[in-house]
């Protein structure tokens, strides 16, 4: 049966689905154009320059990429580790009702405004490690953590029962049931926690500000102060008078985007692979 | 009953639409923000017009003026004269408070004294230490940590940075060779803080460090503040009356346009780092009546206005001065 309502909301859903490649492509094109300036100025070298004077006029971006990508990473080190031992804990291994708490309080984590994580790291964290890349980095893997937790516990709840139990009965031990029956097909799920948790850690801004030290410079020393790309746009952008200022920034936003895009791409080839891989048969 | 309820919302919005009173919009620097929403509260009280103010960095605030989307902009650097072209060439520049830039430390003593020189050696990274020699000299009396100088300096573009970076460059020629003086520099040495409580925060928590700050940072924060030597050769701390001091000072040196600076001013009890902030008009209003409440709240700010700057830590302008911006607001059109 066919009826007129069905195609009205057809129509109106379209719509809605619409919008979003439509913003997305609205959003890309204004960083092109407004970007045109200062890649004429620099072209593709404002990639690996890493002057940064504005009284001069002369930008380069590499030391911002390589401080997004740095601390980006630092993050997913300590906090990759650590979600996931408490996404199993909570899910495979604590019968308690402790675990309860734990998960509404990893919940709770995930609702604190990042600009209160900033405050807290000045306080915390800048004394123990100095406004640095490593001070932005904990503070990140401290923000994504829950992200990470909290998803990944979901899709480990999501195994179906059926699996454990089959482990068990074959004689394996909590953790051989964790590592041959639960993590396999929770694998491409868990990717995908890690990954937005990596989208959070690129583009947080305000607590990276606060605590990485805002130093345009490329050091080994994880304890020297660095700088991000959406630190330098938060920094800069408001007071951004002259056209060239402004379209640099706008092209630092446009390379913000293009990294999230490469790794969000990258991130779903893999989860691709391992769901090939590890499809149930 | 869904049309019903339609038609009153309509009616509400033509009535509220009806009975709203004039309303001014402006755009721009955060530095004044406070005194400028004490201002508006009360010319509101007092007159009924209602001015709302974007406090969105003085660069979005000119980059708005020259679009045409606000009534005025506010900003802690002057407009330059292309900018003043694109946006019609009739700006006019008014002085509305000035602010006073303060060197807070946190190195386990209080009392330091330092001149421009010195000053401009610290956050060039050549003085590294806290008992250098150089600082010795101007502190005798002090027992100088050998500790080393952690430098914080703003990271967010602002024009507290311009008024010191202009300070540095006017009294250190290395300072004007290597760096130069703008809202945003190539910093040779430190860390960077995000707007003043970032750099409050980071010279709170980092022994043997130093930053600039703005006055009511200092202030509240109990901070310890370095006395700064000035042309007259007094060391002074950063006060609101040292800083209309500077004004009075510079008064026969400050340009028609008032688009000039009161760094380093000759007086005994002169505070040596301080600055205006503007509001920037058109002088050829295209709305009479946006212009006339425009120029009225100006004379109101200038006058009835300026007792409310000095509990801000804001430095009202001498009075010789507040006349002949006066002057300029009358020849709005």
């Amino acid at each position: 049966m066919h009826c007129k309502g069905d195609t009205v909301f057809r129509f109106i859903t379209l719509l809605f689905a619409a919008s979003i490649p439509l913003l997305f492509f609205g959003v890309f094109s204004m960083l092109v154009i407004k970007s045109q300036l200062s890649i004429q100025a620099f072209g593709l070298g404002f990639l690996f320059r890493s002057v940064w004077d504005p009284v001069r006029n002369q930008y380069g971006a590499l030391p911002f990429i390589y401080g997004t990508i740095v601390s980006s990473l630092l993050a997913l080190i300590i906090a990759v580790p650590l979600g996931l031992g408490c996404a199993i804990y909570l899910s495979e291994v604590s019968q308690s009702k402790f675990k309860a708490y734990i998960a509404t309080m990893v919940d709770l984590l995930a609702a604190i405004p990042s600009v209160v994580y900033g405050l807290w790291g000045i306080f915390v964290l800048g004394p123990i490690f100095g406004l640095s890349m490593l001070s932005g980095g904990v503070l990140l893997a401290i923000m994504i953590l829950p992200t990470i937790t909290a998803v990944s516990r979901e899709v480990l709840q999501a195994v179906p029962g059926s699996l454990r139990e089959s482990a068990r009965a074959l004689g394996a031990t909590q953790w051989e049931t964790v590592k041959l029956a639960v993590l396999p097909p929770a694998a491409s799920g868990i990717i995908g926690s890690i990954v937005l948790g990596l989208g959070r850690a690129i583009g947080e801004t305000m607590a990276v500000t606060m605590v990485i030290g805002n130093r345009p410079e490329i050091s080994a020393n994880l304890l020297a102060p660095a700088y991000s790309l959406s630190a330098v746009i938060a920094n800069e952008f408001a007071e951004a008078v002259s056209d060239l200022n402004f379209s640099v920034m706008v092209e630092i936003g446009l390379i913000l985007l293009f990294i999230t895009v490469l790794v969000n791409g990258l991130a779903r080839l893999m989860v691709w692979k391992m769901a090939g891989q590890n499809r149930i048969q | 009953m869904l049309k019903k309820l339609l038609a009153v919302c309509i009616g509400l919005t033509l009535l509220s639409g009806a009975s709203l009173a004039l309303t001014l919009n402006g755009a721009g620097a955060t530095f004044p923000y406070p005194i400028y929403s004490k201002w508006f509260s009360m010319y509101q009280q007092a007159k009924g017009v209602q001015i709302n103010y974007a406090p969105i960095g003085s660069g979005g605030g000119i980059r708005q003026f020259m679009a045409g989307v606000v009534n005025f902009g506010g900003t802690d650097a002057p407009m330059t004269d292309a900018e003043i072209d694109k946006a019609g060439g009739d700006v006019l520049h008014i002085p509305t408070v000035m602010g006073a830039v303060a060197v807070v430390y946190n190195a386990g003593f209080e009392g330091l004294k330092l001149d421009g020189k010195t000053l401009a050696g610290i956050f060039l990274g050549e003085i590294k230490k806290w008992n250098d020699p150089k600082i010795a000299s101007l502190n005798p009396d002090i027992s100088l940590p050998d500790k080393n100088i952690l430098v914080v300096h703003r990271s967010d573009s602002s024009g507290t940075t311009d008024i010191f970076t202009n300070y540095l460059a006017k009294v250190s020629s290395a300072w004007a060779a290597k760096v130069g003086a703008g809202k945003s520099v190539a910093w040779p040495a430190g860390v960077g803080g995000k707007g003043n409580p970032g750099v409050t925060g980071a010279v709170k928590n980092n022994g043997g460090s130093i930053g600039y700050v703005e006055l009511a940072y200092a202030e509240t924060n109990k901070l310890p503040v370095a006395a700064i030597k000035n042309r007259s050769g007094n060391y002074v701390t950063p006060s609101v009356d040292g800083t209309t001091a500077a004004a009075a000072g510079a008064i026969a040196k400050i340009p028609a346009d008032f688009r000039g600076e009161i760094l380093d001013q000759k007086g005994a009890a002169t505070y040596p780092i301080c600055g205006f902030t503007w509001i920037v008009v058109h002088q050829n209003q295209t709305n009479q009546e946006a212009g006339i409440a425009l120029k009225d709240f100006l004379i109101w700010a200038l006058t009835d206005g300026q007792v409310y700057a000095k509990e801000l830590y804001y430095a009202p302008l001498p009075k010789s001065l507040a006349g002949k911006v006066i002057e300029t607001v009358n020849s709005i059109k």
